[in-house]
Order: C-alpha cells, then structure tokens, then sequence
C-alpha cells in the first residue's frame, strides 16, 4: 500500500505543482537563470538579425540588450529566440521567452485576447508597398489584379484585405512564413509586389543588390506602432521592461548618452531629471525591483533611443530611415517617454 | 482506498494472488496500465483547461462564425475576407483533399509504372528506375516540395513572358500553369445522361456476360463493350447535341492571366514533390507484390492453356493485389497527411487557413487543433475503411 500512496501522492504534487500553480516572477527567473530570452525576428536587416560575426544586431535587439544590462548588469546576456508572425505569441505566451521585441504592432484582440502586455511603442510605422520600378506602378491604387507577397499572422494580412475591398480591387495573396522567403519570392517575380511594414520594406530593399530597382509607393495603408511586449499578469516585469524603454526614450530627450552616462552618475548634477534617472537622487530602481544604477547600464549599454535608432537604422545605415514620426515631441516628433520620477 | 486497504488486509492472499498469479496478473498489469493512461490524459487535459482559464481563456468555438479578415489565393468555393472562419476552414479542407486525391491518382500510376519497370528484364531500365526509386525515397519529401516549388518559381518566366504551348492552350508562368476553362451550356446535361446510360448498361451488360460465359463457354469482348458505352456514346451524344462547350481562354490583362483554369505553383509544387516521393515507395510495394506470386502459378496457368494475357488478369494481378493493397493503403494515407507540408510553400491547406491564420489571428489554438486534429483522423479512419472493405473483397475465398 505504501506504494500506491506514493503513487497518488506524486500525481497529486505533479498535479498541482504543473497546473497553473503562480511560479516566482519572471524577473526572480531570469537573475537566476543569468539570461534574458529575448524574442525577436528570424532576420530583418536593422532591426533585429545575426550580423557576419553570427551575433544578433539590430533597433529590437539594442532593446533586448538594454533589458538584460539593467537586470542582469551585462547586454550580451541575452538568449534570442527568432520566430515568424506566427509563432511569436506562442513563444511568448508558453513561457519559453521573457519579452518580445519583433516589429510587432499593438492592437487591441492582441493585448486583450491573446492576453500580451504591451509596454508602449519604439517605432511608430504603417504599412506600405514595393514594387520593381520596371513596372511603372506609381500609386498603390494601381494595384488590382497584382500578386503580393504577405506574411502571415500578421496584421499586414488584414490590412491589405480590407484596403483592397474598400478600393475594389481583386489580388493574389501569396502567403510566406518569412521575410526572408518573401524576399526570394518577390525577386523571382512570383509576387508583383511586396507589402509589410514601411520599416520592414527599407529594411528588406536595402539588402537587395539593386536597390534602386524597387520603389516604395507613397501610400501608407495603415497604422502600425510597433512595440514590445510580455505575459499579461506579471505586473513586475511587465514595469521592469516598460521603464527600460521609456528611460532610453527620455535619456536622448534629456541628452543622457552612451558617452556622457557614466560622467553624470560619478556625481549628482544640476539637471535633476537626469540625477533622477542615473540614481544620483531618489531610488527609483528599487521602485521595479532593481538597483539604483538600472538605467546608467541600459545606456552605457547600447546608447539612449536615438543612437539605437541611428546606428541600426538611421539614414546613414543602408535602411535609410529619417526620425519622422519617431522624432523627439519636442522635435517635431511624437516621441513621447513618461517623466522618470 | 479505503475498500483496497480492507480487502486486501482481510485477504492477504488474493493480493498476493494479483501480482505472482500468472493469469491474475496480466489482468492487474492490464487494469493498471489502463488506469495510468487515463490518469495521463485526464492530467494532460485537466492542465490546458486550468492554465488557459488561469490567462482568462475560455474554450469556445464561437470565433468561427465570426469574419475571418483574410483573403485566400486558391478558393475552389466562393470565399472572401468577409467569410467566416469557418469558411475559411472549409475552404482549406477541399484544398487538402484536393491534392490529396491528386496525389493519390499520379503516385498510383507512376507507382505501377514504376514497379513493373523495376522488374523488367533489360538491365538499364532496371537500374535506372532503381537508382531513381532509392535517391526519391532516401531524400526527406520537404526537400522535394521546397526543390520543385523554387524550380517553378525562378526557372519559368513572369506572365508577361509566359511560354506558350499548344497554340494558346497553354501558358507556363512562375505564378502557375493556365489552360482554357470548359464552360457548360445546358445542353451538357443529355451527355451527363449519355454517360450516366452508359455506365448503367455497362453493369448490367456483365453480370449478362458471365451467364453467358458460365453457361455456354462463350467469352464476349467485356472491356470494348464498356468502353464503347461508358466513353463512345457521351462522346457521339456530345457531337450530336452540337458541342455544348464553350472555353474561356486564359488572358494576359495587367499584372496576371485572367480567365481560364490555373495550377498555382504552390499547388504544382506539392502534388508533384508528393506523387513522385510516394511512387517510389509505391513502386517497391508493387514490385514485392508481383514477386511474391510464384513463377509456379503462372507455369500452371499456361499448362491449362490459358492466354498470357489472361494469365496475367485473371491469376497473378488478383493475387498480387492481395499482397499490394494493406501497403498502398498506408502510402495513401502518407499522402494525405504529408500533404500539410503544404504550410511551408504557402498552399493553404487546411493546416494554413484554420490551423494557421485562423489560428494566429483569433490566437484559438486549442480549438483550431482541435479541428484540425479531428479532419485529419476522419481522413486516416475513412481512408482504412476503404482500404479494409476492399481488402475484404479481394481476399482469397477459403474453403
Ligand atoms: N507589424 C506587423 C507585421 C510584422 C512583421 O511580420 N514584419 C515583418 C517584416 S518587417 C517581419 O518582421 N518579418 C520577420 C521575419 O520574417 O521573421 C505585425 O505585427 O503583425
């Protein structure tokens, strides 16, 4: 009979250690784990992609990079997990990552029913079309009875059926699983045209050969704030990530750099903005479970938002891509970080 | 507990009984065994439900009644963004069977073909088809779906190149293969009825044939007889209702061929990477079929005077089928459940409509597996009746 109980005590614990039962947080398991498994693309040159070296590059992975210096006090602690459009929330939502940073746009069924949290935007985008410039297509309202090439499980999928409809025009969907597989299906002319995120297509000219072959139509169809996300219901983490990325946001703002951080920490200054986020006045890395030089690491790390932005896909990288709507709100933008305070 | 705790201390034999009797205890291993299953499942699917409440997830499949947002490219019902999931399923579902049963019919002809060569006495052929059944078999049939789609994709040129064959017929492009679509005029339906006479007489005519044969000895030509009937007469019934047939030809307008029927190359890519991997396998399971009838049967036919072809029809082929039919009927399920590779060329099967979008953009994964699950056991459990029913009919009648 012991045996037996054994048995049915075992499944009973097994039972109920499996089911559900609250876990420590994600914060306690990445420092104790000592890595931070970051979700990101399968490869999208600038913004997240393995660079000739085979080490992950990119604006998405700087923000990785940022989290894992604030947790855990090194940017190369960080495990990335490439998935498609349609494996990321999977990844996320079973635990195998920690945080999502994949071009991913924030919609409502998104936070709401596939229960994610988003932190809040790092690149403000829609959706746009390429096409080959031997076509002679200059509007996108050009388009009826083209072949275009779309990811699925995106919100690109959707958009582009409902813009079709509104316009009337018929197409051809030819659904791939990569930005990669898309790449060589739109070059070998299967699909006339190439849509997804505005980002995306600069992203995806720029590695072609001949750039100037393809054209990026003046229409952009819809919205797309792209940002991060985790689990919904680990609101520790979710503050943790959420203020990594408003501080990168505000340092540039504030003119705290990858240069200058390191100076500002050594002594508290008169700008008590930036006292307050290098943790020469007030703790507010204690606030979200971290210490007081949380911030002072992210930045000396990869740099404030827009170094990241310019260094991986500013207009001096091969994207190209101008501040625009990612601007600073005080520089025409509408960047806009939450006061550290 | 309590009641095994009693009985077991009250009757300390039969306890000992179900573990170290022999006959007892293959039950108990039995009961035991069972039990664990069930508390294995129950476990596994008492957790999903606890943790998917635990995120505040239901288990509901009233998504599918709700617009699914998304266009399809190959749509063999009416279907738009506007549909319903559920749609959206039934349209991926007759894309699956559609290759499916595409597949079945090519892999089987080729199969044969190939088998018989296979057991052919010239030594070339023979080790050709050899060589070509080992390197099919022995490369993972992903490799040939991604090597036959990315042939057709970058070796075939854009519509506006299209190669064309069979004056007009026939256009070759990297966005599929267009050929002229037969419009019905209603005057189709006496050749509907034609054939459907047709195939009635062709029963009757040989149950009347074998009386006869039986009776008198006398063998008519069944098979021409058929032939004309099934095929002939719709055929000079066609001609006289004036060929109620028209063809919508294929068109280059704008960016696409418009009108006519198209084999997108996803589809092409698939059905022929799943034909040719499964003929090899098809084609050593006819091989081992004809081999396993003896040479001795078919002396014996030829001592009682029967014709070679004869031999063949009536001896060895029945018997051979015999052996052949329990394998197929593995390999045409193989095809039908490879056939959700589909998912990696972007055909949308069933596994990339509902097990795919559907699945992504309403993030339901139980439910859409759940369907998905459920089609792809259906297909496996009707594909083995067949298969079971005709290997009933073709067993050897043992007296
Ligand atoms: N923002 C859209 C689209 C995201 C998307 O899939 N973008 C493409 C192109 S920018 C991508 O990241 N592809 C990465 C990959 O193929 O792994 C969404 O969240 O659904």
């Amino acid at each position: 009979m012991k045996l037996f109980k054994t048995l049915a005590v075992s499944a009973a614990v097994a039972l109920a250690s499996t089911s559900g039962a609250a876990t420590a947080g994600t914060l306690q398991d990445v420092q104790a784990r000592g890595e931070l498994n970051c979700v990101v693309t399968t490869g999208v040159a600038g913004f997240a992609a393995p660079d000739d070296a085979g080490r992950w590059a990119g604006f998405d992975v700087d923000f990785c990079r940022a989290t894992a210096a604030a947790v855990l006090g090194d940017g190369n602690k960080v495990k990335f997990i490439p998935t498609t459009g349609k494996t990321r929330f999977t990844v996320l939502n079973s635990g195998e990552g920690d945080l999502l940073y994949r071009n991913t746009t924030i919609t409502m069924s998104r936070d709401a029913d596939l229960k994610l949290t988003f932190l809040g935007v790092n690149y403000y985008d829609g959706q746009g079309f390429m096409v080959p410039k031997a076509l002679g297509v200059t509007s996108a309202k050009e388009l009826d009875g083209a072949s275009i090439c779309i990811q699925t499980g995106t919100t690109t999928e959707l958009n582009l059926a409902d813009y079709f409809r509104a316009n009337n025009m018929s197409y051809e969907p030819v659904a791939i699983e990569t930005n990669e597989e898309g790449q060589v299906n739109y070059l070998a002319g299967r699909c006339d045209v190439y849509t997804t995120d505005a980002s995306g297509l600069a992203s995806t000219r720029g590695t072609f050969d001949n750039p100037n072959a393809h054209i990026i139509l003046p229409e952009i169809i819809s919205k797309e704030p792209l940002g991060p996300a985790v689990r919904q219901g680990d609101d520790q983490w979710a503050d943790v990530t959420r203020w990594v990325l408003n501080v990168l946001i505000a340092a540039e703002e504030a003119g705290l750099t990858q240069g200058n951080v390191a100076g500002h920490a050594a002594k508290a200054g008169s700008n008590v903005d930036i006292n307050r986020m290098v943790g020469t006045e007030g703790d507010f890395g204690s606030m979200i479970g971290l210490d007081k030089q949380w911030a002072v690491r992210a930045i000396s790390a990869v740099g404030n938002y827009g170094e990241i932005f310019e260094r991986n896909i500013g207009v001096n990288t091969g994207l190209g891509l101008a501040r625009g709507l990612n601007a600073q709100w005080t520089n025409g933008g509408i960047l806009y970080s939450p006061p550290v305070r | 507990m309590a009641a095994t705790e009693t009985s077991s201390s009250s009757n300390p034999s039969l306890f000992y009984r179900l573990f170290f009797d022999k006959e007892l205890r293959s039950v108990t291993i039995q009961v035991i065994t069972m039990a664990l299953i069930f508390a294995f499942f129950f476990f596994i699917v008492n957790n999903a439900i606890t943790n998917l409440e635990a995120i505040g997830k239901g288990y509901s499949f009233s998504f599918l009644w709700d617009a699914s947002n998304y266009d399809i490219n190959q749509t063999l019902i009416e279907y738009n963004s506007r549909s319903p999931h559920w749609r959206a399923a039934v349209v991926g579902l007759i894309n699956t069977l559609l290759v499916a049963v595409a597949g079945i019919i090519l892999s089987t002809i080729v199969g044969f073909l190939l088998g018989v060569l296979r057991l052919s006495s010239n030594w070339l052929i023979n080790r050709v088809v050899y060589v070509y059944i080992e390197y099919v078999r022995n490369v993972p049939v992903l490799l040939h779906i991604l090597l036959v789609h990315g042939i057709v994709v970058n070796t075939l040129p854009i519509p506006k190149n299209a190669m064309m064959a069979f004056d007009g017929t026939l256009f070759l492009t990297n966005r599929g293969f267009y050929t002229p679509k037969p419009l019905f005029e209603p005057a189709m339906w006496a050749v509907l009825i034609a054939f459907v006479i047709g195939v009635g007489f062709t029963i009757w005519f040989k149950g009347y044939a074998k009386k006869v044969q039986d009776a008198t000895g006398k063998i008519y030509p069944v098979l021409w007889i058929s032939l004309g009937a099934i095929l002939l007469f719709p055929i000079i019934v066609f001609f006289l209702a004036g060929v109620p047939l028209t063809l919508e030809y294929p068109e280059l307008k704008g960016f696409n061929f418009k009108g006519g029927l198209v084999l997108r190359p996803e589809f092409v890519a698939l059905w022929l990477a799943l034909s040719l991997y499964t003929a090899a396998f098809i084609a050593e399971i006819v091989r081992a079929g004809i081999q396993a009838i003896s040479h001795g049967q078919t002396e014996a036919a030829f001592a009682l005077g029967i014709k070679p072809s004869r031999t063949m029809s009536l001896v060895i082929i029945p018997q051979a089928l015999r052996v052949i039919i329990p394998p197929l009927s593995s390999q045409y399920l193989n095809i039908t459940k490879n056939s959700s590779l589909a998912i990696a060329i972007g055909y949308m099967d069933i596994v990339a409509t509902i097990g795919g979008i559907s699945l992504n953009q309403t993030g339901r994964e139980m439910e859409c597996m759940t369907i998905v699950l459920a089609i792809y056991l259906a297909f496996s459990l009707m594909i083995s009746a067949f298969m079971n029913w005709y290997n009933k009919r073709m067993k050897l009648v043992e007296r």
